[in-house]
């Protein structure tokens, strides 16, 4: 496998000398996470990343089924009623890695948000809201018959 | 260049709803193939939705949104032949970008 | 001896157990009923429309004047009454057999040479989106697959009997597990097919979407993998075992609300 210097360049640091030694292309290292919440693989790291450990709040709701008949695609909303919500996040507990989503509302867009995400085992589905700078959060439990991650 | 989505843009009483389907492998990065090694995670990492060109919603998504994914949000405003464009970035650098005529 | 143990434990497997069950019901109905809205068939179904009007095959033609049953491009309410016969093959065929006839003879398709493409590949892929989209235009109508033509009632007669044979190494039927009422396999209720199973609820079901692996499945789709889950031979793509089974499903089915492209697990 023919790598060119500029591909090696291209990677610095652990990847890029997997990259340089062909063991992984500049696709895969370039693929890899750089994100420190989404690459978190705690629940707390995740958090932390975000900004810190939330404060429970009962104005955010986290609309997950009670059961998902399969945990590749398991719908998931939110609604938070604290005012001034600029961003949400959705965490799935025990996923290898559990943040699984952002979304930001600029100022004119309802705090309300609709997406469907992975689940590799029963685990409670987290949704962290941020509203007027400070971090908020509430969780359900749903629980998962088959998992969603491969197998 | 992406493959299509599938944008309904609906307005009622001042606001107007948003649902998307995208169409994408979401790659989760966690499978191997048949043998055994890594299927590399190939996974839209960010979303942008603009009405008149402003910003209405963006989002990070990381590989745990599912396979096709979908969207619904809604923001205040927005009036019947008005339009919506939702744009994704994958990790790879792949992107699409489609519009919807609000009804 | 081996044949009715295997038998009873088959029907061990199969039988439906008393404990929370309606509970475990009603969750999953959420949950199905939570996926409901934008199912991604829908990105198949806008595909299979775009390739239906597009010019392409050796003959450079379009599906617009393709004969489903009700007329040359007429789509909307062919998909509940397939399969039927066709005067111009004098077969009775099901939509994919029939889609497969129209890519041959306004599209200059090799039909024979398409029915042997791996399911989701290539001309494969395409012929799955086209019969997504034909399906959907009949969504919410209800079954009236025709019993009028000698062959039709044939068919429903070949079907019937298909579906009760029992063979391949685990000596299963179709009937194994669509023949009666209340059968599950762990959480997926399985109908029985030997009647309407009701509403949206099998032949009516299919073409459906599969979040599991995030594939658009046909009916013929559907059917092969029973039959590779039976530890049967699996069948050719739009053979007549497969289309007689799709009459005598169909034609059970009467009345029944087409839901066609559905979302399953």
């Amino acid at each position: 496998m023919n790598i060119t210097r500029r591909d090696a360049l291209r990677t610095t640091g652990a990847l890029g000398t997997l990259v340089s030694l062909g063991l992984i292309t500049t696709e895969q290292a370039m693929a890899a996470e750089s994100r420190p919440a989404f690459a978190s693989k705690t629940l707390s790291g995740a958090l932390e990343a975000i900004g810190g450990q939330p404060a429970t709040s009962d104005q955010i709701e986290v609309i997950a089924p009670d059961i998902a008949e399969n945990g590749a695609v398991v719908p998931v909303a939110t609604v938070s009623k604290l005012p001034n919500t600029s961003d949400v996040w959705f965490l799935v507990e025990k996923n290898p890695q559990p943040m699984a989503a952002h979304f930001a509302f600029p100022n004119g867009t309802t705090a309300e948000v609709k997406t469907r995400v992975k689940m590799g085992k029963t685990s409670d589905v987290i949704v962290v809201a941020k509203a007027d700078g400070k971090l908020y959060m509430a969780k359900k439990e749903t629980k998962v018959t088959l998992g969603g991650c491969g197998g | 260049m992406g493959n299509p989505m599938r944008i309904r843009a609906k307005s009622a009483n001042g606001e107007t709803t948003v649902r998307v389907l995208m169409s994408h492998r979401m790659e989760g990065g966690q499978r191997k193939d048949a043998n055994g090694k890594p299927i590399p995670a190939h996974h839209i990492n960010t979303v942008t939705a603009k009405h008149n060109g402003k910003v209405v919603l963006s989002a990070d998504w990381g590989p745990a949104v599912s396979q096709n994914p979908y969207l619904a949000f809604s923001f205040k405003g927005g009036a019947k032949g008005e339009t919506v464009e939702i744009n994704w970035v994958d990790n790879k650098g792949d992107s699409r970008t489609d519009t919807a005529t609000i009804s | 001896m081996r044949k009715h143990l295997l038998t009873a434990m088959t029907a061990l497997a199969l039988s439906t157990l008393a404990y929370g069950q309606s509970d475990m019901e009603k969750g999953i109905n959420k949950y199905r009923e939570m996926l409901a809205d934008g199912n991604p068939a829908e990105l198949f179904e806008m595909n299979g429309e775009e390739l239906w009007k597009t010019a392409r095959g050796p003959k450079n033609a379009t599906l617009e004047k393709c004969d489903l049953g009700k007329g040359p491009g007429v789509v909307k309410g062919a998909f509940v009454e397939l399969p039927r016969f066709f005067a111009d093959t004098g077969r009775v065929q099901d939509l994919e057999s029939r889609l497969l006839t129209c890519m041959e003879t306004l599209q200059g398709f090799n039909a024979a040479e398409l029915a042997k493409v791996k399911y989701n590949k290539g001309e494969m892929a395409n012929i799955r989106d086209i019969a997504t989209y034909v399906a959907g235009q009949s969504k919410g109508m209800r079954f009236a697959v025709p019993q009028n033509h000698a062959s039709e009632k044939t068919m429903y007669e070949v079907g019937k009997r298909l579906f009760f044979a029992r063979g391949g190494t685990h000596d299963f039927a179709c009937a194994t597990c669509h023949g009666e009422d209340g059968k599950r396999i762990r959480l997926q209720g399985v109908p029985n097919l030997t009647k309407n199973p009701g509403d949206g609820i099998g032949f009516a079901a299919w073409p459906a979407y599969r979040v599991g692996n995030g594939q658009m499945w046909t009916m013929q789709k559907r059917l092969n993998d029973c039959y590779r889950q039976q530890r049967f031979p699996e069948p050719k793509y739009g053979s007549d075992a497969t289309v007689a089974l799709g009459v005598y499903m169909g034609v059970n089915a009467k009345g029944a609300e087409s839901i066609a492209p559905a979302i399953k697990r």
